[in-house]
């Protein structure tokens, strides 16, 4: 795999740790752009390496930086816990066991405006890359580098091949394609990474196909 | 495509080029992007090193624990004051080099190279450069490309991760990529770029990761000043003509076995070195307690 110059000379981000603070931003930004709705508190689980040392590496500040959509270049990053606080959004830090995560791990439970609670898992893997592991307790491993859609629909024969479809008959290439599901006929996720951006049309025409419940989209 | 520092020198060789052309045509074949584009961003890049290399040094700022507040200020007022040993371009690229690491650890804004922890380096060396030989600012993008050629080749053939190489990997990466920028800043040959790279590497070999209390501050900032130094003089020995009776390939390879031959108390964990006497325990109980 040919390296890019830029992941030498760069990321351009907060310092003062490639996986601890840019990447922790990321990984909250990715999370709150993942849940889509309006939250009021974040309860931020902290694994291994994260719970360690989060308060010297500014890892919390980028945390929650990350779910109000703040960039890891953002120099207002430091500021996080005053912008949170004018924003009327809470915010918990606890210290957690993940069986078999990734030294950077953090669990991050949002209480959604309607009630609902959202739990998002996510790594910080290095050199400010990360990957979400699981979402509501599906079991993932999405690096968001690339256009990325969520399609979370109910286990029915077929599906697969109305949304592949759906893509192709929009000029769409797949790059990659995950596939995970609770239990046979129960929900089921796919995740799948394109060459190309998808416009809100394909979303819709998505959306539409009777078993899919809801289409998330990450560029 | 070059899949070391060998076929890199030989690609700008045969086409009787500096390093940084063939960085620029690779870069545009691997990834179908345009000049026009990475330009623009080389620029952000050099853009955000000048400011990071300057901001500290007429202002103290905030750090956990303050191990390092203040450093960059005062390398630069002592400079200014003209009564340096090693003169005012050595003192001013290592205030430089303070100045990145003190904004790094005070959450400012910096441009990793090829880390955080070690992103003073290259900017203090190319940018000294820069005001003694007045380069112009496409000879300066030209330098970024060198020294991120040379990163990559790093991050192919060795690592720049501290954990996995100790400070060797990140400070000396750092200054590796600063000496072959720097050579051509100074209108040296491509060779002479690869020996400085090569020479930077020897010269910190075995260079162990032991940061106070897991923090990117102590020895992090010392080491951006004292690689920076190291970057310089091997710029002036690359270009007086010195070599090595190793390949630089084999100097990178060996810099990666001796990375993984440390133990692991040695590289970022903190718990060896420095982060292991009982002033760094005191201080790390006193910032997490």
């Amino acid at each position: 795999m040919e390296i890019s110059i830029f992941e030498a000379v760069g990321p351009i981000m907060v310092g003062p740790s490639s996986s601890h603070t840019a990447g922790a931003a990321r990984l909250g930004r990715m999370a709150a752009k993942l849940v889509g709705q309006p939250f009021t508190h974040v309860d931020f689980g902290l694994h291994g390496s994260f719970a360690k040392t989060y308060r010297g590496h500014g890892t919390d500040l980028a945390l929650v930086a990350g779910v109000l959509g703040m960039y890891q270049d953002d120099e207002n990053l430091s500021k996080s816990f005053e912008i949170a606080k004018e924003r009327g959004i809470t915010y918990h830090f606890y210290e957690t066991e993940i069986s078999g995560a990734h030294e950077n791990t953090v669990c991050m439970s949002f209480l959604m405006q309607d009630g609902n609670t959202r739990e998002i898992i996510g790594s910080s893997i290095g050199g400010g890359q990360i990957k979400i592991c699981s979402i509501d307790g599906f079991p993932l491993d999405m690096s968001l580098n690339m256009t990325t859609l969520l399609v979370i629909n109910k286990d029915t024969k077929g599906i697969i091949y109305q949304i592949t479809r759906t893509l192709a008959a929009n000029d769409i290439n797949i790059a990659t394609m995950k596939l995970t599901r609770q239990e046979k006929g129960a929900t089921a996720c796919c995740v799948i990474e394109t060459d190309s951006e998808i416009a809100d049309c394909v979303l819709r025409e998505l959306s539409e196909i009777p078993a899919v419940q809801t289409v998330k989209l990450i560029n | 495509m070059y899949h070391n520092l060998k076929e890199l020198l030989q690609q700008a060789e045969d086409h009787e080029v500096f390093l940084s052309e063939i960085v620029l045509q690779n870069e545009i074949e691997q990834f179908g992007t345009t000049k026009e584009i990475i330009y623009q961003k080389l620029e952000e890049r050099y853009n955000v090193m000048e400011k990071a290399a300057v901001r500290a040094l007429g202002e103290r700022l905030e750090t956990a624990g303050n191990l390092i507040s203040g450093i960059a200020m005062q390398q630069n007022v002592y400079t200014e004051k003209g009564e340096t040993l090693c003169g005012g371009f050595m003192n001013t690229a290592m205030a430089m080099a303070l100045s990145g690491s003190e904004v790094n650890a005070a959450m400012g804004r910096i441009c990793a190279a090829p880390t955080a922890g070690a992103c003073g380096i290259v900017p203090a060396v190319l940018i000294s450069i820069e005001r003694a030989k007045k380069c112009s600012k496409q000879a300066m993008m030209n330098a970024i490309l060198t020294s991120s050629g040379i990163g990559t080749i790093m991050m192919k053939n060795a690592t720049i991760a501290g954990a996995e190489g100790g400070c060797q990997a990140e400070c000396g990466v750092a200054a590796a990529m600063a000496a072959a920028a720097g050579v051509e800043l100074c209108g040296g040959t491509p060779a002479q770029a690869v020996w400085a790279a090569s020479l930077a590497l020897v010269n910190c070999m075995g260079l162990v990761c032991d940061p106070i209390a897991g923090l990117v501050q102590v020895p992090c900032a010392q080491r951006n000043a004292s690689q920076t130094v190291n970057a310089l003089t091997c710029i002036d020995l690359a270009m007086a003509g010195m070599t090595l009776p190793v390949t630089p390939d084999e100097v990178v390879e060996s810099m990666y076995k001796v990375g993984r031959m440390l133990p692991p108390q040695l590289r970022e964990t903190a718990q060896g070195g420095l982060a292991a006497t009982q002033s760094a325990q005191e201080i790390q109980k006193k910032i997490f307690s």
